[in-house]
């Protein structure tokens, strides 16, 4: 066999190789592009999630902004937290600006015996399209649907259905506060909210903005707007708005009066120490609440729920949703199209 | 035999439980609940109040803008409140809600059953008294009519066409309706064209209702300009720009209207409608809807005067049977399942559909084999996979690129997959969305040429 041909298709690409190698380098140096080699420092601070949970285009973008801004104010990465901002502080030169670490909470506490189903949805289970469709299986308009977009968003595995409540639930101690479920949720329910001292913090456990008697009929959990809370908080940290009231976490300062007032229970204290016994009803569950010190999830302690577990029989006569139809439970929601989809049914009268 | 020309599937009609019942009469509610949004378009504006006594056919509720349409009484009373109301689907809106006294009527309403032919009136006053009957497209998108016959100027039209095809399964109250009241829809007819100017009305029926087409074939004979034309079964035949398609061989480009290409399409109830507003001065207070299912005790059509609630037409067919799955306002194809039959009915519900527990529920999807029957089922010439696919990830821009909009929630796609894909359910909410941002554009656009020209003439002002 004649090898020259091979020798030269050698020849011919190690040469056509080369002078690419060449052009590449020129190339390379021609249109370097400069950068300010602490970008590479900080984004390697950084825990690499790109969830944007910082507001910027991932671990990267946010690293860039790092270095071309003058000071560290109102930058924070969620993921990382204090101590990945004091890094990156450090790797600039400058003084790290404390933020309060945050958490995400879902503002819904309509569990199964507070807000009954009075149909059934068997469609795509996504909150968004049962959102698109219409008000879900119980009669509030605003509460968690459970169809856990939330959960699907979170890259940190911090939020779940709780399959007693039927409600989200953020675990604290994963969840970085990065926002991926407040935009996931299609009725506004999650908010980021200051972690506060000792994990403690006031919410309010409801988005229900229909006037009070409607509200109460359709969860009896549900925020009325009564505005009692509003009248004993001392320090100007509860409004109302749309028969909906709000805590405002920059002021309130934990006095807990209000979950006092609240009459349906909606204002939750979060991973306070059991209270006292002496101002209680002799009925308070006062077990259940040592049960569980510090877990880290949503659940109130209980003390203050005491008049609405008074309140709750009386209520659970009221939370019938829709009187009229005969079968409400019987009632399934979607979009219809797959009923007729199931050809074999619709045609068998013919067959017979 | 004529039909449209893309896509479309066949479901089995299942008419047969309602066709042929004569319409009977619902009786007059206690209270009538009147929803102030009934009509695509702009709110209507309530102009009753508390405590005034109102007569059957007295307006209550004027257009809140160009395209939007009046409401009038359709029972006599007392108002007790305008307050909000729960729809259906158990979303909030405003109603007017009225105590039911008597049955008295305005004077001006003709209410004998004399057929009245001649129409002296031109085509202005036909389309103002269209108008002032508060009179919306009953097929079932509930388009203000009077926007319909207003034709654009620069834009002519050349063909009525009118939709007697009721492709959607179950449903039978068109049909019925051709039945009982032809030598009016064929009067409605002409009364029309004379108010679109145009010479040539084609009504289309599908071929499984021959006695309606023969029917009507032989009412239109005493007139000219009136064809009839039946059709092959297929559906969403009823979809205006399938009908058109399958009727004059035209298609409606994206994004655009009827007028377009000359046509203008109104359902027969509309037509119906049309001929008691302007011979009988009689605005629209009630329509016919099918009450249907393999388990309805007396499945039929029935006339219900708006504001009647849902369960007392439902007890009308002899209440809600034993093994209800579902409860579904329209048909099957493009209906949506109920949640609360407190509802009123109003011009948007053409039908309830009571479907038994073992016909209603839902296949577990699986995956994708893209086999493509949806994209050959889709009559829009979409791809269903892949907007249900953009919608699952929330790609909005991307939905709009591939013609979301046109989209006319048929549901074929869902009809035809193999898989039990639930295509349609992220399709919708991604028209949604998508409609969402194109709305909020063009405001932002207009905002902004607004600002604009403010500019420039305060600039121009001062120099």
């Amino acid at each position: 066999m004649d090898l020259t041909v091979i020798y030269y298709s050698i020849g011919i690409l190690g040469i056509l190789g080369l002078l690419a190698a060449v052009v590449l380098y020129v190339v390379a140096q021609k249109f370097k592009v400069e950068e300010d080699p602490r970008i590479e420092q900080v984004e390697g601070v950084l825990p690499q999630a790109n969830c944007g949970g910082c507001g910027f285009p991932g671990c990267h973008g946010f690293a860039t902004h790092c270095v071309q801004s003058d000071s560290m104010d109102g930058l924070l990465c969620p993921v990382g937290g204090q101590p990945v901002m004091s890094q990156i502080a450090e790797i600039l030169g400058r003084a790290a600006v404390a933020a309060d670490p945050m958490v995400a909470v879902v503002r819904c506490n309509g569990t199964c015996e507070a807000r009954p189903r009075n149909n059934r949805y068997d469609g795509t289970q996504t909150c968004q399209i049962v959102h698109s469709l219409y008000i879900g299986e119980t009669g509030c308009g605003y509460g968690c649907l459970g169809c856990g977009d939330c959960v699907r968003a979170c890259q940190f595995d911090a939020i779940h259905i709780n399959p007693t409540t039927g409600i989200a639930e953020v675990d604290e101690e994963k969840c970085t506060s990065c926002g991926a479920c407040v935009k996931a949720c299609p009725r506004t329910l999650i908010e980021l909210r200051k972690k506060g001292p000792k994990n403690r913090r006031m919410v309010v456990m409801c988005r229900n903005m229909d006037k009070g008697a409607v509200a109460k009929k359709a969860c009896a959990n549900a925020c009325i707007g009564c505005m009692k809370c509003q009248k004993v908080c001392a320090f100007d940290a509860i409004t109302i708005d749309k028969n909906l009231s709000y805590i405002d976490f920059t002021k309130c300062k934990l006095c807990r009066k209000c979950e006092e007032a609240c009459p349906t229970g909606a204002i939750h204290a979060v991973n306070f120490p059991p209270r006292k016994p002496k101002t209680e009803a002799p009925a308070a569950p006062k077990a259940e609440t040592a049960a569980k010190p510090a877990v880290a999830t949503e659940k109130p302690i209980v003390a203050p729920k005491a008049p609405a577990a008074e309140a709750a029989p009386t209520a659970a006569a009221a939370p019938v949703v829709t009187e009229a139809p005969a079968k409400p439970d019987t009632t399934v929601v979607t979009s219809s199209v797959e009923t007729a989809a199931t050809p074999a049914a619709p045609a068998e009268p013919t067959n017979k | 035999m004529k039909t449209f020309k893309i896509g479309g599937v066949h479901p089995h009609d299942n008419k047969q439980y309602s066709a042929g019942k004569a319409i009977q009469q619902v009786p007059l509610p206690k209270q009538a609940i009147i929803p102030l949004v009934q009509h695509i378009g702009a709110p209507a504006k309530p102009v009753v109040q508390k405590g005034d006594e109102v007569k059957v056919g007295q307006l209550i509720a004027e257009p809140g803008g160009f395209v939007s349409a009046g409401i009038h009484s359709p029972v006599s009373g007392k108002v007790l409140k305008i307050d909000e109301a729960v729809d259906a689907w158990g979303m909030k809106m405003q109603a007017i809600y009225i105590n039911v006294e008597g049955d008295e009527w305005e004077e001006s309403i003709d209410r004998s059953d004399k057929l009245v032919r001649q129409c002296a009136l031109t085509s202005q006053e036909i389309i103002k008294k269209v108008a002032a009957a508060g009179i919306v497209g009953l097929g079932g998108a509930c388009f203000p009519t009077q926007v319909k016959l207003s034709v654009p100027p620069g834009k002519k039209a050349e063909v009525l066409i009118i939709n007697g095809v009721e492709c959607e399964p179950f449903l039978t109250c068109d049909h019925q309706l051709m039945m009982e009241h032809t030598d009016e829809i064929i009067v409605g007819i002409t009364i029309l064209k004379k108010a679109l100017r145009v010479e040539h009305a084609i009504v289309g029926i599908e071929n499984n209702k021959p006695d309606a087409i023969e029917k009507m074939r032989q009412a239109a004979a005493k007139t000219t300009g009136i064809e009839i034309m039946p059709l092959k079964l297929r559906y969403p035949q009823g979809g205006e720009k399938q009908l058109i398609d399958a009727c004059t061989g035209r298609q409606v480009p994206s994004g655009g209207l009827p007028i377009d290409v000359g046509a203008v399409v109104d359902n027969v109830a509309t037509v119906y409608a049309v001929y008691q507003a302007v011979q009988k001065n009689k605005p629209l207070i009630s329509r016919v809807m099918t009450v249907t299912g393999p388990s309805v005790e007396n499945p039929g059509n029935y006339e219900v005067r708006f504001g009647t609630p849902l369960n007392d037409v439902l007890a009308a067919a002899g209440g809600i049977p034993e093994d209800t799955g579902k409860i579904i306002g329209g048909g099957p194809m493009m209906g949506r399942a109920m949640s609360n039959t407190d509802m009123c009915s109003n011009k948007r519900v053409s039908g309830l559909l009571l479907l038994p527990e073992s016909m209603s529920v839902r296949q577990a999807p699986q995956a994708c084999i893209r086999c493509a029957k949806c994209v050959q089922a889709c009559p829009m010439g979409l791809e269903p996979y892949l907007l249900s696919k953009m919608a699952a990830h929330q790609m909005w821009d991307e939905l709009i690129e591939h013609n979301i909009m046109d989209c006319i929630d048929c549901g074929c796609c869902m009809f035809t997959c193999p898989s039990y894909r639930p295509l349609l359910d992220y399709i919708r909410m991604g028209k949604g969305k998508a409609g969402g941002i194109l709305r909020a554009r063009a405001a932002e656009a207009k905002a902004k040429a607004e600002a604009e020209k403010a500019k420039a003439e305060t600039a121009a002002a001062k120099a």
